[in-house]
C-alpha cells in the first residue's frame, strides 16, 4: 500500500468519525461538561492557604485531561460495534493500518478539543499564568496527547469486544499513561512556574521518544486486533 | 501428564535450594556494614526482580512469534510466564517496604522506581484481567500478544526512569558497566539465589504451562466452561 493512499484513507475514516459526532455532537459536550466538573470538584478540595495554585495546577490539568480522554477512547471503537458498522469497515478495500489512523487522528481530534476547553478553564479557576507560556505548553500537551491516545486507539479496539469493556480500557491503559503523564506533568510543573525552556527540554525528548515507539507499534499491531 | 510432573519436581528443587540461599544469607555471608541485617533482603529482592522485568520481556517475544506463527504453545508461554511475572513482582513489592521501612524509615515512597515496579505490577495483572475477559481462544491469544507486547516496549522506558529521575532507591550493583562493586562472598550469595530464582521461574512456568494444556483439552472436549 502506498502511503499517499494510507494518508488519504486514514482521513476518509477520521472525517467519516468526526462527521458523526459533529451531527450529534452527544459525546463531546458531555465530555466537556465532565471536564468542567471535574474542575469544580479539584477546586472545592483544595486547600489554597496550604498549596500555591501553580504547584497544584500541573497534576489538576493532567488528571482531568487523563479522566476525559478514557472517556473519549472508549467512544472510537463503541459507534462501530451498532449494527456491525465495523465488518463494514474492515470489509472495505483499504489497509487495516489506515483504520487505525483514521481512528487515531478523530481521537486525536476529540481529546485536544476537551484540551482546549481545559486549559482556558484551568487558566481561569485557578487564576494560572498560561499565557506567556503557551506555545511551550502547547508543545507539551500536544507531545504527551499523542503517545497516550495511540496506545489508548489500540486498546479501545481491543476492550470494546470484551466483557466490561468501560472498565477494563482504564485498567489496561493507565499504566501505559503513566510513564508520558508524569513526564508531562513535570514538564509542565516548570513551565508555569516560569523556569527556562532548556529544564523541559528532557521530558519533551522522552515524550517524542514514547510518541514514536507506540505510534508505530500500534500501527503495526492493529491489524491483530481485527483480524479474524 | 509428564510435563506437569516434571515442573513440580523442577519447583520442589528449587524450594529446597532456596532454603539453603537462606541458610547461607543468614549464617555464611558478612553483615552489610551501614544496613544491617536489613540488606539480607538483596538476596531476594533483586533476583525477585530482574526475573519480574525478564517475564515481562519473554511475554513479549513469545507474543510476537505467535503474530507471526499462531502457535498455540507460544500463547500458551506468554500466559505462563505472565502469571509468574506478576508473583515475582508482587514478590519485589513485598520484600521492598520490609526494606526500606528500617532503612528509608518508610514502607513506600513515591520513587521512580518503586513507582515502575508497581506499573509493571499492574502490567500484569491487565494483561490476566484481559485474558480472563476474553472467552473465544484465538481472540484471546491475539489481544493477549498485543498488549503483551506493547507491555515488553514499556519496560526499557521503566528501566531507564532510574536514571532519569533523581531517585532513593541503590543504584544497581550488580548489573552496571564495569566489575560488581560487591565483596566476593556476597556477590556469591547473590549469584546463586539468582540461580534459583531462574529454576523457580522455570519450575513455576513449565507447571502453570502443563495446566493451560490440560485445560484447553478440557476446553475442547466440552467438559468445563472458559477460566
Amino acid at each position: 500500500m502506498r502511503s499517499p493512499d494510507l494518508l488519504r484513507h486514514a482521513w476518509a475514516v477520521a472525517a467519516k468519525d468526526l462527521l458523526v459526532e459533529f451531527r450529534s455532537r452527544t459525546a463531546i459536550l458531555s465530555v466537556a461538561v465532565f471536564v468542567v466538573l471535574v474542575l469544580v470538584v479539584f477546586n472545592s478540595a483544595r486547600d489554597p492557604t496550604a498549596v500555591s495554585n501553580v504547584d497544584l495546577a500541573p497534576s489538576i490539568l493532567w488528571v482531568t485531561f487523563t479522566f476525559a480522554a478514557i472517556l473519549a477512547l472508549n467512544r472510537a471503537f463503541q459507534i462501530e460495534l451498532e449494527n456491525q458498522a465495523l465488518e463494514g469497515l474492515l470489509l472495505a478495500p483499504i489497509d487495516r493500518s489506515s483504520i487505525y489512523l483514521g481512528k487515531l487522528i478523530a481521537n486525536l481530534v476529540f481529546v485536544a478539543t476537551i484540551e482546549l476547553i481545559g486549559v482556558p478553564l484551568l487558566a481561569l479557576f485557578f487564576n494560572v499564568q498560561v499565557l506567556p507560556f503557551l506555545l511551550p505548553l502547547i508543545a507539551v500537551i500536544a507531545l504527551a496527547t499523542v503517545g497516550f491516545v495511540a496506545v489508548g486507539t489500540l486498546f479501545s479496539a481491543m476492550t470494546v469486544r470484551t466483557r466490561f469493556a468501560e472498565l477494563l480500557l482504564p485498567v489496561l491503559l493507565l499504566p501505559f499513561m503513566i510513564p508520558p503523564l508524569s513526564w508531562a506533568v513535570l514538564a509542565t510543573g516548570r513551565l508555569l512556574a516560569g523556569r527556562p525552556l532548556s529544564e523541559t527540554l528532557g521530558w519533551l525528548n522522552m515524550l517524542a521518544v514514547y510518541d514514536f515507539v507506540f505510534v508505530v507499534l500500534a500501527v503495526l499491531l492493529f491489524p491483530a486486533t481485527v483480524n479474524e | 501428564m509428564k510435563m506437569l510432573r516434571v515442573g513440580r519436581w523442577i519447583t520442589a528443587i528449587g524450594l529446597v535450594l532456596l532454603a539453603g540461599i537462606y541458610v547461607r544469607a543468614l549464617a555464611y555471608t558478612p553483615i552489610e556494614a551501614s544496613q544491617g541485617l536489613a540488606q539480607k533482603i538483596f538476596y531476594l529482592h533483586v533476583p525477585a526482580a530482574i526475573w519480574a522485568e525478564s517475564a515481562m520481556i519473554l511475554v513479549g517475544l513469545a507474543s510476537i512469534f505467535y503474530l507471526f506463527t499462531k502457535d498455540p504453545r507460544l500463547d500458551r508461554f506468554a500466559a505462563a510466564s505472565a502469571e509468574v511475572g506478576a508473583v515475582f513482582c508482587a514478590v519485589v513489592l513485598t520484600t521492598g517496604p520490609i526494606w526500606g521501612k528500617p532503612i528509608w524509615g518508610t514502607w513506600w515512597t513515591w520513587d521512580a522506581r518503586l513507582t515502575f515496579t508497581l506499573f509493571l505490577f499492574l502490567l500484569y495483572v491487565g494483561y490476566l484481567l484481559l485474558r480472563s475477559a476474553v472467552t473465544e481462544p484465538a481472540t484471546r491469544a491475539r489481544f493477549a500478544a498485543v498488549l503483551g507486547i506493547c507491555g515488553m516496549c514499556e519496560v526499557p522506558f521503566i528501566h531507564l526512569s532510574v536514571y532519569m529521575f533523581p531517585t532513593l532507591h541503590p543504584m544497581p550493583i550488580v548489573l552496571q558497566p564495569g566489575r560488581p562493586k560487591l565483596p566476593g562472598s556476597m556477590l556469591e550469595t547473590w549469584a546463586l539465589s539468582l540461580g534459583v530464582f531462574t529454576l523457580l521461574y522455570v519450575g513455576f512456568v513449565v507447571q502453570r504451562y502443563a495446566l493451560s494444556y490440560l485445560r484447553e483439552q478440557l476446553e475442547a472436549a466440552g467438559e468445563v466452561g472458559h477460566a
